[in-house]
């Protein structure tokens, strides 16, 4: 079996002919389903932990404090004893909630993001499905993780946690629309909505540079919608701690509320994945056109790192968002996409389709 | 007999959606009735994935179950408290709608064993987003280029009444 860090196609291509040769094609299928699963799930609860770490961290250093550093070197298996501290928690019945939908909706909220992840393309070849509409699949899955938000806030019988969850209801539909359509700009460009496509038409240059004006439009577009599509600050009105103590997810308690505060920071990766795959090249290491020598040194990087910094670097900037802006009212909020960026992302996709129609770009 | 995979997921997500659909109308919560038909709604997208028909099947989760059923569940929030259930239907009306669902299932299900199905060899074809996007567009034999812009003519005259309808409440209100 032959494995190298800079392309996994040969290695996935050799496991699945050493398990069909092993075994008849029914257990090769179920047990590389069940490799993925259990591969993309330990993924998802690590990063999950890291990025309640990171965040925790980073908001420390804007605020001029040091943040955790009692449990491990630098405070680093902090989230862990969190995570256990959680897990051991008692889960509280409600008396007069609907019961069913209590214990339904963390688990839409988290199946949700979980759908959304298998879509994106962690390396060359390590790629757990590549639809032909990669883009349009994600934001179709992405976009019933709202039903669960107002499934808790609903089903908690509670006035605080219900007007949390229309407030996130109306915020995620209607920034939805500014996802799509920035997306939809860059799609236009790359005429292709296939992840794997889309990243190797970025080999000789990352589509924020070779779409110049509208791609940094719809670049800039795209970040302030999805801060606000993942509930984050200076969005985060859905759950307001000082007006409505935390939102949709007030009564919740244990593992139910840590898959809400999970599948928010999961959220946040997919989200800051996708822009790193759609502007800044997903796993394509950093090429300039021409210069053979110094793309030849980014290539010795093995493409996931590049994948992971690019990732992390949008997640610093969603995480510079949270803790500099000051929170929005709900007016302010929808004014801001309906009045602002709508419009501007309509002439956005127009002013695509006239750059890459005379061919402007680079 | 052997199932395979594709036969193994055809039936469980058929049972899916029989079993939530008789849940959608007879549960007597409003709420959950709406969660049982996203439940419905997203295992027919899971049969069009089965299809291989991707796009369909996003615009499936798209528009019905990201959509419709947030829009409903949206207006049931708004509108009913957790408390209400609807009340017990009588035994003479249980029997009428049973008798009802009944004769439309057998009408289906005949008309549909009187089919002939014969199993066709063309190789399956991928059906991409240039295709389906050329032939929403074109004038020709083939083309959906009249649908489509009676539809969108369609959704700008809803939207222009969903507005004066909006507009008017506030002005009586002033």
């Amino acid at each position: 079996m032959e494995f190298s860090i800079y392309d996994f196609t040969s290695f996935t291509k050799s496991l699945d002919k050493l398990l069909n040769e092993n075994m008849s094609s029914f257990w090769a299928t179920s047990i590389e389903m069940l490799l993925i699963g259990v591969g993309i799930l330990a993924f998802y609860a690590l990063v999950g932990l890291f990025l309640v770490y990171a965040e925790r961290k980073v908001c420390a250093f804007i605020q001029n404090r040091v943040g955790p550093n009692r449990v491990g070197p630098y405070g680093i298996i902090q989230t862990i004893a969190d995570l256990f501290k959680l897990l051991m928690k008692e889960l509280i019945p409600i008396k007069n909630a609907d019961k069913l939908l209590f214990n339904i909706a963390p688990f839409i909220v988290i199946i949700a993001s979980f759908l959304a992840i298998a879509a994106i393309p962690f390396a060359k070849g390590l790629h757990a499905i590549d639809f032909n509409i990669g883009i349009f699949y994600v934001i179709a899955v992405s976009s019933m993780g709202v039903i669960g938000v107002l499934l808790a806030g609903w089903s908690s019988n509670n006035k605080y946690s219900l007007i949390g969850a229309m407030r996130s209801g109306a915020q995620i539909v209607s920034y939805e629309l500014s996802v799509g359509l920035s997306l939809i700009t860059m799609v236009i460009f790359a005429g292709s909505m296939q992840f794997s496509v889309i990243v190797e038409a970025q080999r000789d240059g990352w589509f924020l540079f070779r779409g110049h004006i509208p791609a940094i439009i719809a670049f800039v577009v795209y970040l302030i919608a999805c801060t606000a599509e993942t509930n984050r600050g200076p969005f985060d009105l859905a759950e307001a701690e000082s007006e409505l103590t935390a939102g949709y997810h007030v009564e919740y308690s244990g593992i139910k509320f840590a898959f809400f505060f999970l599948a928010e920071y999961m959220n946040m990766f997919i989200v800051a994945s996708i822009a790193a795959t759609v502007f800044l090249g997903g796993w394509m290491p950093l090429h300039v056109g021409g210069f053979s020598g110094f793309n030849h040194v980014m290539d010795f990087i093995p493409p996931f790192f590049w994948y992971i910094g690019k990732t992390f670097f949008i997640i610093f900037i969603m995480m510079l968002f949270k803790w500099t802006f000051p929170r929005l009212r709900i007016d302010q909020l929808l004014t801001l996409e309906w009045k602002y960026l709508l419009p501007i992302n309509l002439v956005n996709v127009v002013l695509m389709a006239l750059i890459v129609l005379n061919g402007w770009h680079f | 007999m052997e199932l395979t995979f594709g036969q193994m997921m055809f039936y469980l997500f058929a049972g899916i959606i029989v079993l939530f659909s008789i849940l959608t109308v007879t549960t007597r919560r409003i709420l959950r009735a709406a969660t049982f038909l996203l439940i419905v709604l997203v295992a027919t997208a899971g049969l069009y994935f089965m299809l291989n028909y991707q796009f369909l099947a996003a615009v499936q989760l798209t528009v019905y179950a990201g959509g419709i059923v947030v829009l409903i569940i949206f207006s049931i929030l708004l509108t009913s408290h957790i408390s209400q259930k609807f009340e017990k239907i009588g035994l003479m009306k249980n029997i009428m709608g049973a008798i009802a669902a009944i004769s439309g299932a057998v009408l289906c299900i005949t008309t549909i064993l009187q089919y002939k199905f014969s199993a066709t060899n063309a190789a399956a074809e991928e059906i991409n987003m240039r295709l389906i996007g050329k032939s929403l567009l074109s004038y020709d034999k083939e083309g959906y280029v009249l649908p489509f812009e009676v539809i969108s003519i369609l959704l700008l005259a809803a939207m222009v009444a969903s507005i004066v309808i909006a507009k008017r409440s506030k002005t009586t209100n002033n």
